[in-house]
């Protein structure tokens, strides 16, 4: 149910296939931040909507706008009305679209597109939830309330046709924080520039790498022809049981990059099996969101 | 064996030729890779292969499917082993089947031999014909080979042997012929001549058959052991046959009576058999047969000679004195003791021995018991032998009238002839009639009669005579009297007053008369001839029995003669009949001996079994596919495939040797400390036990039931019962405990049969199990079939459970310890089921109850859930609520002193009971 329309399919084909997997998986990352809520997120603050923290007197400079009338008319001084959200951060969530993210290694496994949505989208409630502005990255501009979620919903649910996906830079806020999911096999050009862009404008985030387990055990051996998901790649091998040791010396040579790159920018990375419970990672996304270290 | 390969197809194997080609075009194709898609593929771009050499087919896979290939093609060309023989040869064709009982071992095989000739001709447009050299010699003609199809179905293999073959010889037809002579293997008389007439006429072949002959000559008697013999052919190893000896059961059903081992040693053509059977046995034997051999010549008919009948010598009843010699029946017992079982004394007292043969030496008078039992033995076939002498002679018959059990009316006095007082010679035997059972004895010379009693003349008189003197006047006349006969013998049985008793002739006579038989007597000579004899059973080829049906009568001679020399198609095997005595002529005379054929050099002798056309095709198929298979598997192995398949068939083969569930072991009687400890602490007091069922649940509650009972025990009686024990009725011995509280679960499974036999033991030995459905909330016990009620019915059936009743009012139960009127437990039905009260039970005088002394009632069974209303938790307090407030409360207390009673009842029986008897007691203790 999860697998996204085809793009060439018609409009109402599509809601149709949209509608029924949104509140799916909707619920799925509500669900999954729930979890997370309950167990890690215990921090007092104001009720959600009541964006007020606190009166104070109004200084020189305040526009006469932000003067709270109804207060002032109540003493002779006048007050401000504060508020404690204010300086929200605005966090952009990029999910990798391309073919090779519908992989899954196993019958019943879901794939890596699957849990990276669900991920991004839990993070986005949680987010939402503590008052962050969230977008998706090249989308609308970060925005908060719980409305918002919808909207993620829609965006992360499209698919993009190229083999491998491009981390988009261009929709980040400027001092805001990043989310980028994807597997990161493809080509490590474009990551280098986006993530360059990111910390140019400020932008610190976080790069989750979501694999299959198929991808970290390389289980097969005799005589394969390994196409990409798009086909656009083609790899023969006689035996491929032979390949295995040198596929994982080069997928920990991609992991070191990505590390590498990620503390370059300051960014942090972490790799995630879809063989895995998505809590974990969630817990991870989410406090390395807000440590910010 | 491949000297007789040939193929149906052979033009096929050419495709051989096209082995290489498949070698070529198998090289050129590697085997084909698998796609997988595989985002991963991006970090293996420009990984090379170490080595590039699987993409051509391995050599050992193309020798499997060369070899695969090569095996299909030389099946399709259907290969045969010992492919069908083609009789050669031109001209008519002459099929001779010898057809004795040594064919019958295997006939079918010599008729599909005859069969194939027989085809084989019609194919080749041969005249055929067919002879059976136990058939009457007759002359040969040869026909179309077709119309001989019903006459080669319809022969049967014969129960003697071919004898007359040199009259064959005489008849064959003119003109030159070819010969196919099935053979027994035996020398036949004359069997040389007519191979060389054969030979004169064109070529012969022989077929023998390689397996051994086996003949049973007849069972003699001899020394108190029936011995037979064997004898085979040809010579080889050390055998052993198995005999069964055959004969009517007390019902009257063939059965086998006795079994032996014939053991021919290394060498021998010859072995022999001993059997000691008691004589009742014996006398029931109709046939030997060596078991596994259906031939007649495996099959030994038994006659007379084997029986030995019992014969009742009547002593005169005062003891006389005198010399041994000089006694009536001495003569008679030398005669009869060799051959016959002679038993002695009062009439009365033989005549429940159901003797076949009863001798009257000399006894003139019988009581009338006497007489009317006789008379009755006689009407089932008995055979009474009288003798004369003085006293029989004294008899006035004007006087005393009639004798019944004389075959003719006596002269008082008789006569004497020749002695001193007399001018006549001592009179002789005529020969006897050819109507006497004596005909063809013959009479010695020196034969003397002094004395005789005389028979009153009459018109029967000649009838009754079958011996008489030369004078005419009758010496042995004979009447039959119901089923049987009586015989007088005019003469003493000693030698007072003829010598007859010392000769032969009396011997003979006797045995004529079957009152005694021998075992030589059979043998033939002179016993036998001029008798007619009936065929009364025959045997065919294969020594099964059949009626003669209208057979005519043998001569005696002839008779004799089959016996020494074997019979043949005058005197085929079976039994003959002459009045009483029985004659069996076998396939094999008794001294005769197996001989084997011997053919001219030169002969072609061929085995009547050659080995059968074997079609290799399907082998060769089947390997090819087994090749097929291993090449899909190896296929696989080389492409990469194999591990995911290898894993089902991994699981496959796991499956298929899953361990079957073991057989459970009887525990042996080696000592086992858990079982010690068990039982040391199942004895250090009294414990009360609970079934274990197997649901935990329901095992706690009963655990924590007997805890609270054991506790109220404590507090209101002597008895301090030690902690419950649970009891797995599969492993526990039941002995220890005088109480078991079952609950009963519906998924209970049914204990085992060793179990149920410690329940039963249990339960006879006076313990007492309390079964307990618990669904009384839900049904009365018995009311409804619940679960429970089914599954106790289903365990109580193989219990040795006595019969019950509903508990009466005046139970002991009632009173053994505490008044009850009812056995609530969590539930409170009325319903509890007890051993039924003996039915003469009786009210007791002045008492509420019936006399009811004895027995602890086995089981008890009801449905209220006891256990739950006694079980405590481990401070004491109730486990479970019981009902509803303080009657609740109540409840669990009269659920507490039924428990009370019930344990009361166990230990202490009907103790209460007997206090009906205390008044009586106390008044006879005089106060």
């Amino acid at each position: 149910m999860n697998q996204p329309a085809p793009i060439t399919g018609d409009l109402r084909a599509k809601a149709e296939a949209l509608g029924q997997s949104l509140p799916a998986l909707l619920a799925a990352a509500d669900h999954l931040a729930r979890t997370v809520m309950m167990g890690e997120h215990g921090r007092r603050r104001a009720g959600q909507g009541d964006e007020f923290w606190q009166y104070r007197p109004a200084h020189a400079g305040d526009a006469a706008r932000s003067i709270d009338w109804r207060r002032s008319a109540r003493s002779d001084a006048h007050f401000v009305r504060e508020r404690e959200w204010q300086a929200a951060q605005s966090v952009s969530l990029w999910v990798d679209r391309a073919k090779s993210m519908a992989f899954s290694g196993a019958k019943g496994r879901e794939t890596k597109a699957n849990r990276a949505r669900l991920l991004a989208l839990a993070t986005g409630v949680l987010l939402l939830r503590a008052g962050e502005r969230v977008g998706v990255a090249g989308g609308d501009p970060p925005k908060p309330g719980r409305a918002q979620v919808v909207p993620l919903a829609a965006n992360l649910s499209d698919d993009a046709a190229e083999d491998y996906g491009v981390p988009d830079a261009a929709g980040l806020v400027a001092h805001g924080r990043a989310v980028f999911l994807s597997d990161f096999l493809g080509p490590l050009a474009p990551l280098q520039e986006a993530l360059a862009q990111a910390s140019e404008r400020g932008v610190r985030g976080v790069l989750c790498q979501v694999l299959d387990p198929a991808e970290e055990d390389f289980p097969f051996s005799g005589r394969t022809i390994f196409d990409s998901m798009g086909g656009t790649l083609t790899h023969e091998t006689q035996s491929a049981g032979e390949l295995r040791a040198r596929y994982l010396a080069r997928l920990a040579e991609r992991k070191d990059q990505l590390q590498g790159l990620a503390r370059a920018t300051g960014w942090h990375y972490a790799c995630h099996h879809t063989g895995a419970p998505a809590q974990s990672a969630l817990l991870w996304l989410y406090s390395a969101l807000e440590g910010g270290r | 064996m491949f000297a007789n390969l040939a193929f149906s197809a052979p033009w096929l194997l050419v495709a051989l030729i096209a082995l290489p080609v498949l070698w070529l075009l198998l090289r050129a194709i590697p085997p084909a890779p698998i796609r997988r898609r595989f985002p991963g593929v991006a970090l293996l771009l420009g990984l090379q292969d170490d080595e590039r050499q699987a993409d051509k087919t391995p050599w050992w896979l193309l020798a499997l499917r060369a070899l695969a290939v090569g095996a299909a093609i030389v099946g399709f060309a259907g290969p045969v082993v010992n492919p069908p023989a083609r009789q050669a040869g031109t001209g008519p064709l002459l099929v001779l089947l010898d057809g004795g009982w040594a064919d019958a071992r295997d006939w079918p095989r010599r008729i599909d031999r005859a069969q194939a000739a027989m085809d084989e001709a019609a194919r080749m447009g041969r005249p055929l014909a067919i002879a059976t050299l136990t058939d009457t010699p007759d002359l040969i003609a040869f026909r179309n080979p077709a119309d001989w199809q019903g006459k080669l179905a319809g022969l049967a293999p014969r129960p003697f042997l071919p004898g007359k073959a040199e009259a064959w010889a005489k008849i064959l037809p003119e003109g030159g012929f070819d010969t196919l002579w099935l053979s027994d293997g035996l020398d036949h008389p004359g069997q040389a001549a007519l191979m060389a007439a054969l030979g004169g006429h064109g070529s012969v072949t022989i077929v023998a058959s390689p397996r051994p002959v086996y003949a049973l000559h007849p069972a003699r008697f001899a020394d108190g052991k029936v011995r037979l013999s064997a004898s085979r052919l040809p010579v080889s190893q050390e055998t052993s046959l198995e005999v069964s000896a055959r004969g009517p059961d007390p019902s009257g059903v063939d059965r086998e009576l006795a079994r032996g081992i014939l053991a021919f040693a290394p060498g021998a053509d010859r072995a022999e058999l001993a059997l000691d059977l008691p004589p009742e046995l014996r006398n029931r034997l109709t046939r030997f047969e060596i078991i596994g051999q259906r031939t007649a010549g495996a099959v030994a008919l038994s006659d007379d000679s084997l029986k030995r009948r019992k014969v009742a010598i009547v002593t005169a009843s005062a003891e006389r004195e005198g010399l041994q010699i000089l006694s009536a029946d001495h003569f008679l017992k030398q005669a009869l003791a060799p051959t016959a079982e002679v038993i002695e004394g009062g009439l009365s007292d033989l005549l429940p021995a159901k003797p076949d043969v009863i001798i009257l030496p000399d006894i003139a008078r019988l009581t009338q018991t006497e007489q009317d039992g006789v008379l009755d033995w006689l009407d089932q076939g008995g055979l009474l032998l009288r003798f004369a002498g003085p006293r029989l002679a004294s008899v006035d018959p004007v006087t005393t009238g009639d004798d019944p059990l004389l075959p003719v009316q006596l002269r008082e006095g008789g006569r004497s002839v020749g002695g001193a007082m007399s001018w006549d010679q001592p009179r002789t035997l005529a020969p006897f009639a050819e109507s006497s059972p004596f005909h063809g004895l013959a009479v010695p010379a020196d034969l003397a009669v002094t004395q005789q009693v005389l028979a009153q003349p009459g018109p029967d008189l000649a009838d009754h005579t079958i011996a008489e003197l030369t004078d005419g006047t009758p010496l042995v006349t004979r009447k039959a009297l119901g089923q049987g006969q009586v015989v007088l013998f005019h003469v003493t049985a000693n030698a007072d007053w003829s010598n007859l008793p010392l000769s032969g002739l009396f011997v003979q006579m006797l045995e004529r008369l079957a009152v005694s038989t021998r075992a030589e007597a059979v043998s033939g000579g002179p016993d036998l001839a001029g008798l007619t004899w009936a065929p009364e059973k025959m045997l065919d080829g294969y020594g099964q029995p059949a009626d003669a049906g209208q057979m005519a009568g043998i001569k005696g001679e002839a008779l004799a003669a089959a016996l020494t020399s074997g019979p043949d198609a005058d005197v085929p095997p079976g039994l003959y009949r002459n009045e009483d005595r029985l004659i069996a002529v076998n396939a094999l005379p008794a001294d005769a001996k197996l001989t084997a054929a011997t053919w001219p050099a030169g002969t072609v002798v061929e085995g009547l079994d050659a080995p059968g056309a074997r079609a290799l095709g399907g082998w060769l198929m089947a390997l090819a596919l087994a090749l097929l298979s291993v090449d899909v598997v190896a296929a696989l192995a080389l492409s990469g495939r194999l591990p995911r398949l290898g894993r089902a068939a991994a699981v496959l083969v796991l499956l298929a040797l899953m361990p079957l569930p073991q057989a459970r072991a009887q525990t042996p009687t080696t000592p086992d400390p858990a079982a010690d400890a068990r039982a040391v602490e199942a004895t250090r007091g009294i414990v009360l036990a609970h079934v274990l069922t197997g649901n935990p649940q329901v095992d706690d509650i009963a655990d924590a039931g007997l805890r609270g009972l054991g506790d109220q025990l404590w507090l209101r009686t002597s008895v301090e019962p030690e902690p419950p024990m649970g009891v797995d009725l599969e492993k526990d011995d039941l002995s220890f405990y005088p109480f078991l509280y079952w609950p009963v679960t519906a998924d209970q499974p049914l204990p085992s049969p060793a179990a149920y036999a410690r329940l039963n033991r249990f339960l006879r030995t006076g313990g007492m199990i309390l079964f307990d459905t618990r669904d009384g909330d839900i049904a009365g016990f018995g009311g409804s079939a619940t679960p429970e009620a089914l599954a106790l019915q289903t365990i109580a059936a193989s219990l040795d459970i006595p019969p019950l009743e509903p508990l009466p009012k005046d139970h002991v139960l009632t009173r053994t310890f505490y008044l009850l009127q009812d056995f609530p437990g969590r539930f409170n039905t009325p319903d509890l089921w007890v051993e039924a009260a003996p039915p003469d039970a009786e009210q007791a005088e002045g008492m509420p109850f019936r006399n009811l002394n004895d027995g602890v009632t086995p089981v008890i069974i009801g449905g209220n859930d006891w256990a739950a209303a006694w079980a405590v938790n481990g401070d004491g307090s109730p486990m479970f609520p019981v009902g509803r407030g303080q009657a609740g409360e109540d409840q669990r207390e009269i659920a507490y002193r039924f428990g009370v009673n019930v344990i009361m009842h166990v230990l202490t029986g009907n103790y209460k009971s007997d206090q009906v008897h205390v008044p009586a007691l106390l008044e006879r203790l005089g106060q």
